[in-house]
């Protein structure tokens, strides 16, 4: 499985109530998710996601468990998440809502390409190869479906 | 040379596997949600490959037509399908599957974060999300990523009033609320064979409070006894060197009795410290303290004398509380004026029963004292079992004695 986008840099430590914030969640509405992601970042943010691959520092997804940042980050459009580590739960249901992560520690260039693989492990950005962890053959089928609800509806 | 984890797992440490469940189980509270996720995905059929279990014990007996109404669903469903199910009185998930059904070198799988307890056992324990768990209701699998480990070794004995439960909130303070985040804790060393199995279960359970996936101890002959106990025959797991990511050292004649002060786990100062500050409510109870152990340690401090706040003690289970009545442990507790409820989480989680109000303070055998937790402005103070005593005979907040 591979993907392409624009490098969008961020931080360490990027938690999820600043994915989406708390003030949002009441609502099915994935278009207010959408509109309002990392909004305590960088509000015009939300309108340049669409195509890119967020590269971030450590920690990615920390603190709560709120699905709805990863379905935010997904549609938004964003490809794919690369960091050197994400939170724990954000990082499950990440996977389990179909946003490919990459636990990988690269260096950001705004904007420009990133490519990456997830069945052989690797990504490659601004004429570097830097080898991750491929993931497991299940975690790529789901991927693939778009997550796991999907995955089974099709599946099985 | 592997961690305990990567052995069960059957990967490196940072790699994803796909694995097979031996058991699966989700509560009153989390079934409900799995539930529909399975629905969702189309309903198509039940893994016959995992151990699936349905456990009523967050909201038992049922408080309002609510929780009635949602508990009817999931009960219906538990029975026609053939999940085991557990009803109301029962007790709690963790403590049900400590009773002689875990083994060593499983994968176990519950839908609550405390579901690392059964790591007493040697067996890989997580908690999942509801989703998650409605695709291993479905095929009896998940993906996992292997984590990495921290050695928590031990040395030396107990000694005077500390328990078990001061050393687990000793070691959340020493690693804070993330500090082991997405790992597993491994308890090792000469000390560790010293602790008794509900004691393993009790700072297993604490591990997520570090923000570990797991907390494990190697199977050894404490736990084969146990085991042989509900007629299980099993195999020690002797440790091999292995690289932990970090490393901490506990030598146990240190351990003081300790309490977790309000909003945090890991704030955690000795009882000398807190002494005389006024309780409203002791409850003793939770997969972290309700079991026999803890029960009949409760009833040897308070027998014979009466507790002056009001104590409420619920038992983790039916069978902690059978064997409660047969010794006299529940006489002695009833005798001394507490209060006691329906097996299963109690007053732990809020929801009925012991709720605590605005600016009451509550000392609590549990694992968890975040803000409103307990009733909303009510302030819980966690602490073992021999402190939760000692208070309740004073009413303020009291260093336990040395039996
Ligand atoms: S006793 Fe408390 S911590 Fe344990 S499962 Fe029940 S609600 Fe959760």
């Amino acid at each position: 499985m591979q993907g392409r986008g624009r490098a969008v840099c961020m931080g360490t430590d990027i938690d999820t109530d600043v994915v989406i914030a708390g003030r949002y969640l009441r609502t099915k509405d994935h278009s207010i998710w959408v509109a309002h992601v990392f909004e305590d970042l960088d509000p015009s943010l939300a309108s340049r996601l669409n195509g890119t691959v967020i590269v971030a520092g450590k920690n990615f997804g920390c603190g709560s468990s709120r699905e709805q940042a990863a379905i935010a980050i997904r549609e938004a459009g964003v490809i794919a998440v690369i960091a050197p580590s994400f939170g724990r739960i954000f990082f499950r249901n990440a996977i389990n809502i179909g946003l490919p992560l990459i636990e990988c520690d690269i260096t950001c260039s705004e904007g420009i390409p990133v490519t990456f693989d997830l069945t052989s492990g690797w990504v490659e950005t601004g004429g570097m190869k830097y080898p991750s962890r491929p993931l497991s053959v299940r975690m790529q089928e789901i991927l693939a479906a778009g997550g796991l609800v999907n995955y089974w509806r099709t599946h099985g | 040379m592997s961690t305990l984890s990567e052995r069960i797992l059957r990967g490196m440490a940072g790699e994803y596997v796909d694995r097979k469940v031996d058991h699966a189980y989700v509560h009153d509270g989390t079934g409900v949600l799995t539930l529909e996720a399975w629905k969702n995905m189309g309903a198509r059929g039940i893994s016959d490959t995992a151990h699936l279990h349905v456990f009523f014990d967050h909201i038992v007996p049922a408080n309002n037509s609510t929780t009635a109404t949602l508990q009817h669903e999931l009960r219906d469903f538990a029975c026609r399908s053939f999940f085991r199910f557990s009803d109301i009185g029962g007790g709690i998930c963790h403590q049900l599957m400590s009773e002689g059904v875990v083994l060593p070198n499983e994968i176990v799988i519950g839908a609550d974060s405390h579901s690392c307890t059964l790591g007493a056992f040697g067996a890989f324990a997580t908690g999942v999300g509801a989703t998650d768990m409605a695709a291993i209701w479905m095929t009896g699998e998940t993906w996992f990523r292997v984590p990495e480990s921290t050695g928590i070794h031990l040395a030396g004995n107990l000694v005077g009033a500390a328990e078990a439960k001061d050393l687990a909130l000793s070691y959340v303070s020493k690693l804070g609320m993330d500090g082991a985040s997405y790992q597993a804790l491994e308890f090792v060393g000469e000390g560790a064979a010293t602790i008794p199995m509900d004691d393993r279960l009790t700072l297993c359970n604490l591990a997520v409070e570090t923000g570990a996936k797991a907390g494990m101890f190697y199977a050894d002959e404490m736990t084969l006894h146990y085991l042989a106990a509900a007629g299980y025959a099993a195999q020690v797991q002797e440790p091999e060197p292995c690289s932990y990511k970090q490393e901490l050292d506990f030598d146990l004649s240190d351990i003081v009795p300790v309490i977790a002060v309000p909003p945090r786990v890991d704030t955690v100062k000795p009882v000398s410290d807190l002494a005389g500050l006024p309780v409203d409510q002791v409850f003793v109870g939770t997969c972290t303290n309700g079991r026999y152990s803890d029960l009949a340690r409760f009833a040897r401090i308070v027998k014979g004398r009466k507790v002056v706040v009001r104590t409420i003690v619920v038992p983790a289970s039916r069978v902690v509380l059978q064997k409660a009545i047969n010794t006299g442990v529940l006489m002695d507790l009833v005798e001394a004026g507490c209060s006691i409820g329906t097996p299963g989480c109690g007053p732990c989680l809020g929801s009925h029963m012991g709720v605590i109000s605005d600016g009451e303070v509550c000392l609590s055998t549990a694992n968890r004292n975040f803000r409103n937790r307990m009733g909303v402005g009510g302030e819980i103070y966690l602490s073992s079992v021999s402190t939760a005593a000692a208070s309740a005979l004073e009413g303020e907040i009291t260093e336990p004695e040395v039996s």
